[in-house]
């Protein structure tokens, strides 16, 4: 009696299990499947195409699609892509943590006022600032320059200094009280006192920030025309044109080579990003 | 307690408060503030960036509404795609997320697995791939032959009728997120609740209603909000994925929103085009927050 039961506990956790990885397979077949698009040939990519072993397997594909087009070696968009990340994510992550310091640490006339206005912003969807911004970029001669993709960063970004501030009304005032004791002004309290705290936030701050700039495709499309200025995404657009003549293998090596960047990150950094989006909602 | 009404140290205060919130001030007051006043004068003017804009007083709104029939295509895809595709992604959020709150063992590994679409699903790169997954001969009608032998194919991308249905799809699977948070959010559901309505003699379903749903209600409110919100703004799948084609049944709002303004040049119509997208979004973020007060469950709230 006993042990029929446990059997048919086990069969059924057996199902639930296999169920759970039939599924978790499904949803990643569609990665895999451009990995392995990426090894194959380009002749065999399209011929009995959901087969994810390649016949035959070849790096071929990285080194031709690592050439680039139009003369223009991938290493050029990975280098744009990484000067526009790293400077942005340095940019936003400097800044908005001096704001949030200033809002959630000094009484100053007004804070309450600039801080509604901060939380307005966060709803303000930005295609309504989009085209304003492009042509004041315009006026500024900023077209076709990294500057409209960096600049900004260096002004503090919303979200994140609200994310920093709820972070910061957990660490006891009396911290800051003792080094006002100890003869520290504010600027000393916050680099030497606070700033090394906010270690956690400002992690998450960065992987976010590194994410949604790596993977913005619109402000690139939006400014750099110059094809030497794209960034990956932007060259992986203009890579797969309907209208070119494409090697798909190349275009498939190139996008997965696209994403590492992301995984490694997503790997290194995974507590934060779980515990980022299940408590703030931030989006990945 | 704080300088008793000591004038230097309030004004030291006032001068370290403004020069801590510095950067953000001025990024609000030029990258903000400015830009909401022009768009909103270009709103009512024809402008292509050239010559100076040319006021038409309601003239881009009449357009609008009355004459463009592209303009509610857009609409019309916008809307399909936001009440079909945010819905689906949260019921499938909030299911995996109750499976993945059972007892399961490598919870971490399919945790990564359900969350990496997400993770990588805003790139180009996916849309590009998803193009192919889907093309005449893609992964998809390649599988559909050789398993049931199905051999008149379609793309899938390019068929009128498949092409939002298959852009619907690739936002459903990038559930992740949503998922992640009804995850936190079961976690804090009490045990003990669970086990008093055992006691009391609770089907699954009936424990699912009166107990899991109910207190997951805070977190289905913000899922539902951002869901709506990022789903107006749907861009990058129409633009590379389908190309807003065929027949612009994938014409979403911010993709034409796009092309009138950056490829003809028409950035009046397009500043006006963006106020109204601005007040749809308020006006259901408004909906759903008014309505929220009869379905969403507060713990704290009463007594």
């Amino acid at each position: 009696m006993g042990t029929s039961v446990r059997t048919i506990r086990l069969f059924r956790r057996g199902i639930f299990h296999l169920a759970v990885t039939v599924f978790a397979l499904v949803m990643l077949y569609p990665m895999l499947w451009m990995l392995s698009s990426s090894l194959k040939d380009t002749t065999e990519i399209f011929v009995n195409s959901h087969q994810l072993i390649p016949s035959e397997w070849s790096f071929d594909n990285y080194v031709t699609g690592f050439k680039g087009f139009a003369g223009i070696s991938f290493s050029v968009f990975f280098k744009n892509s990484f000067i526009i990340t790293i400077l942005s994510v340095l940019g936003t992550v400097i800044s908005s943590a001096l704001v949030a310091y200033g809002f959630a640490r000094i009484r100053f006339k007004f804070a309450p006022f600039w801080f509604a206005c901060m939380m307005l912003t966060m709803m303000l969807p930005a295609e309504v600032l989009m085209i304003p911004q492009y042509i004041l970029f315009h006026k500024i001669g900023w077209i076709n320059t990294f500057l409209p993709l960096i600049v900004p960063s260096f002004f503090g970004g919303a979200f994140f200094i609200f994310l920093i501030i709820q972070f910061m009304r957990g660490i006891p005032k009396e911290l800051d009280e003792a080094a006002v004791i100890d003869g520290c002004g504010k600027y000393r309290t916050f680099a030497m006192v606070i700033l090394p705290l906010l270690t956690p936030p400002l992690i998450t701050t960065a992987i976010f920030k590194f994410y949604w700039t790596w993977d913005d495709f619109f402000s690139p499309l939006l400014y750099l025309n110059s094809p030497k200025l794209a960034t990956v995404s932007l060259a992986i657009k203009n890579f797969s044109d309907p209208t070119m003549k494409t090697d798909w293998g190349a275009m498939f090596a190139m996008s997965v080579l696209s994403i590492i960047p992301i995984v490694v990150v997503f790997f290194l950094f995974q507590r934060y990003i779980v515990d980022g989006i299940s408590t703030t909602g931030l989006k990945g | 307690m704080r300088g008793v009404g000591n004038k230097s140290i309030w004004s030291s205060d006032n001068t370290a408060g403004y020069l801590f919130i510095f950067p953000w001030l001025f990024g609000f007051l030029v990258f903000s503030i400015i830009p909401i006043g022009a768009s909103l004068f270009l709103a009512f003017t024809r402008y292509d960036i050239l010559s100076p804009p040319e006021w038409v007083g309601m003239d881009n709104f009449k357009a609008m509404f009355t004459e463009d029939s592209r303009y509610w295509l857009s609409v019309k895809a916008t809307l399909l795609f936001v009440f079909i595709a945010i819905p689906l992604r949260l019921v499938f959020a909030l299911i995996v997320a109750m499976v993945l709150n059972q007892k399961l063992r490598f919870l971490g590994f399919f945790r990564s697995a359900y969350y990496l679409p997400t993770l990588i699903g805003g790139s180009v790169a996916v849309a590009v791939m998803w193009r192919h997954l889907f093309g005449l001969n893609g992964a998809l009608n390649s599988f559909l032959e050789s398993a049931f032998g199905i051999t008149d194919k379609i793309s899938w991308i390019t068929h009128p009728s498949t092409a939002l249905p298959s852009l619907i799809l690739l936002s459903v699977w990038q559930f992740g997120s949503a998922m992640l948070i009804f995850l936190a959010g079961l976690k804090q559901v009490p045990k003990e609740l669970y086990e008093a309505s055992e006691v009391d003699g609770a089907g699954s379903f009936q424990r699912f209603k009166s107990i899991t749903l109910p207190l997951l209600t805070p977190v289905l409110l913000f899922n539902l909000i951002m869901g709506i919100i990022n789903g107006f703004k749907v861009f990058t799948e129409g633009m590379i994925v389908t190309g807003g084609g065929p027949f612009d049944k994938t014409l979403f709002y911010v993709l034409y929103l796009y092309e009138k303004s950056f490829r003809y040049y028409e950035m009046g119509y397009g500043s006006a085009m963006a106020w109204i997208l601005l007040m749809v979004i308020a006006a259901f973020t408004a909906i759903v927050f008014t309505t929220s007060r009869h379905w969403v469950h507060y713990e704290s709230k009463g007594d």
